[in-house]
């Protein structure tokens, strides 16, 4: 058995899942301030012990950047001198996030061109001095960032020795080349986002970890990602930046899984949005340009996601339409069938006999067949905006709100899988893992595509992927121009089902 | 006489986006160094191409290269003032207006932040009234104003001096010497006598982008019809409302070619095939061709009227092709061989827009 929880802004979802895949419990509770609380009511409301681990999905640290709290401030070092000097590090942020975040900013020889030959080279006195720096102010965390790093980290290697050698082991460092792509600002930002967040990954994961063990579990915890694959308690603390989206990959997972379908839209509608993504393969497809998370912009791997504003707590107009306003939280004691004075999305779902909750007599004279139809109408269009293809696609409801729509115009296949209601929970209990590789290879296609396929599938492997289940997810080859040779640049994914019977020591939180 | 702040360049970099006609570069990058050059150097003063005295000597200043580079190498911040310190010395004298030599995408941005470190006003202007991927493919070229001598500046502080014995040889030794010096280099060229504006620039283009991106803004504020408030400030001719169905990019004879396709929604009907290389070029109607270059094709997307490249076309994108005349000088015969449909390999004329 295994357990997957979602620690959400409002509420901790659990499901308990045995080892024949089927889901044998779920549980909801309200989140707590603490975090831990909530994730020990949903294992004690689960009650089982004797699992063989346990998967936690979690919008904390993405929570804490939006609230600009909990943060620690961060020495930013970038190489690429000459280059970049116009625009240095935290340039286009907010200012209360930046006031948060900007420990110290130093711009340092070093960087490559778009071709990988270097601007200049680093210059290690330089790097001594920053570290000395860094050492006087008392920061703990250094994001390094170099000007096209994601073609060579020469430079943030070399870089992230010295700073090692000089700062020791307590002080953290993130490199911008594990975490985004081209685009340096976006990159830069997302390493530093990183990096204030390292503190607070390091406690968080520990709290998780004391939860677990509160609750009498001893089997180990794994972090949801991203991408929808997990990483373990020691990488979830270097890279807390890599669970902010895990919340729609979750739920679109779980999805997934619940509905037996890989290659589907999931619409998740939750109390004040609806969120539309789109699986490929059994995953989230990966938004291409720059998201915004907290007015920052960066160029994290995250899934695709439309939301527009609709959810089960949406407030209904007098000309019939829905949102954005939502009551929210205050759904049970503002909407009319809680005994409420505001029209709600939900009140039409109740009178429409879609769900039995709260007083149906209190939305009697409510016609809602109109509202309701231009609800699915613009869950469709945005539906029909994700898809890349004419081709007929399925259609997969989660959420407690997705008792809002039935049918979709324009869509044939429409299904609300059981367990509907904690599909993001499902999605953590069974997340996969993966191994990526994303270099530069130069030699014939043939030769460097069977080379990075390989090597994805010993990552996987190593990732703790059980042997024989990894299979490759997704090839792109981008071909570098004026580069001597054939090289090209090939990011391959590989993922696998989780092997708990070779899971080693990084993965117990003990 | 105006000024250009900070406040001012959220809506002019959005509407130098749609003047850009899905090509000239993200202005994201622009915008931010036009921000720190005037919170450096304070606003920047605009004259109107009437108030510039006839002996004035007015310098273009531009980036050039891969707009993806940018994102990248961000610039040291010399390089624009090393291009034009790099062209006086060899004209012998001293710029005293700075001029955006395309208003379309990223280049409405740097001159702002060059006429800001170099203490110089601009002129309200450009040499393209949209953004064209050439050097030469500007009014000067036109009038027998050369683009050399053109100063190039990299991150580094090189610079180099190009003469040549036409604009289009400027533009290839120049394009060559980009790649070397690490595909994102400043330019000054083209240079301008105040007497030489009229008939060099499409005038008052800064004013035009301002105010077409503050008019978007504030149609999306009003929950008013952005496009609508776009077609406002630009009397162009909306050609179709429809939804991205296909985009097909190929390499063919050494143009990277894309088409996209639309079809109808929002009580349209028929098709629209969009041809674009770093610009969209060409717009067929239900094969019938509606819109060409050198008049301006702009996509923007309906709901939000932010502006869509030719990089970002996928399928989906619920989209509006505007068309929007372009300077009457471009449709003269010089014009149409210099950035008319035949010269991007269409095998076809310049017709006129519809009447809107």
């Amino acid at each position: 058995m295994r357990i997957g929880i979602d620690v959400g802004g409002t509420n901790t979802d659990a499901a308990l899942i045995g080892d024949d895949g089927q889901v044998l419990a779920t549980v909801k509770s309200p989140t707590t301030e603490d975090v831990t609380g909530g994730v020990a009511a949903a294992l004690a409301g689960l009650g089982a012990t004797r699992v063989s681990a346990v998967m936690i999905g979690t919008t904390h640290f993405v929570n804490a950047l939006v609230e600009a709290a909990r943060l620690e401030p961060v020495a930013a070092v970038r190489l690429g001198l000459p280059a970049t000097a116009a625009l240095p590090p935290l340039v286009d942020w907010p200012d209360r996030l930046r006031a948060a975040v900007e420990g110290a900013v130093h711009l340092c020889r070093g960087g490559h061109e778009y071709d990988g030959t270097p601007i200049s080279d680093p210059d290690p006195d330089e790097l001594k001095r920053v570290a000395a720096d860094i050492r006087e102010r008392g920061l703990r965390s250094v994001a390094i960032s170099s000007v096209f790093s994601p073609v060579s980290d020469a430079s943030e290697r070399r870089a992230a020795e010295i700073l090692a050698a000089e700062l020791g082991p307590d002080v953290h460092l993130s490199l911008s080349s594990e975490i985004g792509k081209v685009g340096l600002l976006a990159r830069e930002n997302a390493t530093i986002v990183n990096a204030a967040l390292r503190p607070l990954a390091e406690r968080t994961v520990a709290a998780f970890g004391e939860a677990l063990l509160r609750a009498g579990i001893t089997a180990p915890l794994f972090l949801s990602q991203n991408d929808g694959t997990l990483m373990d308690v020691d990488h979830a603390r270097r890279y807390p930046v890599a669970t902010f989206a895990s919340g729609p990959t979750n739920s679109m997972r779980g999805a997934a899984y619940l509905s037996g379908l890989t290659d589907c839209a999931v619409v998740d509608i939750g109390g004040t949005t609806s969120d539309v993504g789109i699986l490929v393969g059994g995953f989230p497809r990966e938004a291409a340009g720059e998201a915004l998370v907290a007015e920052v912009r960066t160029n994290f791997r995250i899934p695709d996601v439309l939301s527009i504003g609709i959810g089960g707590g949406s407030i209904i107009a007098a000309d019939g339409s829905a949102g954005p306003r939502s009551v929210g939280y205050r759904l049970t004691s503002e909407a009319l069938v809680f005994g409420g004075g505001t029209l709600t999305a939900t009140d039409l779902a109740v009178a429409a006999g879609r769900a039995e909750i709260g007083d149906l007599s209190r939305v009697a004279g409510i016609d809602p067949a109109r509202p309701l139809a231009l609800i699915a109408e613009r869950v469709a269009e945005a539906v029909d905006r994700m898809r890349t293809s004419a081709a007929p696609l399925p259609v997969v409801l989660v959420g407690g709100g997705s008792i809002l729509v039935e049918e979709l115009p324009g869509f044939s296949d429409v299904r609300r899988p059981p367990h509907f209601e904690v599909a993001n929970a499902v999605g953590a209990a069974i997340a996969q893992v993966g191994g990526e590789v994303d270099r530069v290879f130069s030699g014939p296609r043939e030769t460097v595509l069977a080379e990075a396929r390989a090597e994805a599938v010993t990552r996987a492997e190593r990732a703790g992927a059980r042997a024989g289940s990894v299979r490759i997810v997704d090839v792109e080859e981008l071909p570098l121009a004026y580069l001597p040779g054939d090289s090209v640049r090939v990011r391959v994914k590989a993922v696998g089902d989780l092997d708990l019977d070779k899971l080693g020591e990084a993965g117990r939180h003990a | 006489m105006r000024e250009i702040g900070i406040d001012q360049l959220d809506d002019l970099a959005r509407g130098a986006g749609i003047l850009g006609t899905g090509g000239g570069g993200d202005p994201y990058v622009g915008k931010l160094l036009a921000r720190e050059a005037i919170r450096r150097h304070g606003p920047v003063p605009v004259y109107d191409i009437g108030e510039v005295p006839p002996d004035a000597t007015i310098v273009p200043v531009s980036g050039m290269g891969a707009p993806t580079v940018l994102l990248e190498k961000l610039p040291a911040g010399t390089e624009e003032l090393t291009a034009l310190r790099a062209l006086e010395a060899v004209l012998g004298r001293r710029a005293t207006h700075i001029v955006p030599i395309e208003i379309g995408g990223v280049n409405s941005m740097i001159p702002i932040a060059a006429a800001a470190q170099a203490g110089l006003p601009l002129v309200d202007g450009d040499a393209m009234g949209r953004a064209f991927p050439e050097a030469q493919m500007v009014l000067p070229t036109l009038i027998g104003v050369r683009n050399t001598p053109m100063a190039l500046a990299d991150d580094k502080g090189n610079t180099l001096v190009v003469n040549a014995v036409s604009n289009h040889w400027a533009e290839r030794l120049a394009r060559a010497a980009c790649v070397q010096m690490g595909c994102q280099v400043s330019c000054a060229d083209t240079v301008l006598r105040g007497d030489q504006l009229r008939d060099g620039l499409v005038p008052a283009t800064l004013t035009l982008a301002e105010d077409l991106g503050r008019a978007v803004r504030l149609a999306r504020a009003g929950h008013a019809d952005p496009v609508a408030a776009a077609l406002g400030v630009l009397g162009g001719v909306r050609l179709f409302t429809g939804k991205v169905v296909d985009v097909e990019r190929r390499t063919t004879g050494g143009f990277a070619r894309g088409r996209a396709r639309l079809s109808a929604v929002r009580g349209e009907t028929g098709t629209l095939e969009l041809d674009f290389q770093n610009e969209h070029l060409l717009a067929r109607r239900d094969g019938e061709i509606v819109a060409t270059t050198p008049d301006l094709i702009c996509v923007l997307d309906t709901d939000s009227g932010e502006p869509v490249t030719t990089e970002s076309m996928r399928y989906g994108l619920r989209v509006t092709v505007i068309g929007v005349p372009c300077d009457p000088r471009w449709t003269t015969p010089e014009g149409l061989a210099l950035a008319g449909p035949r010269y991007f390999g269409y095998d076809c004329d310049h017709r006129p827009l519809p009447a809107a």
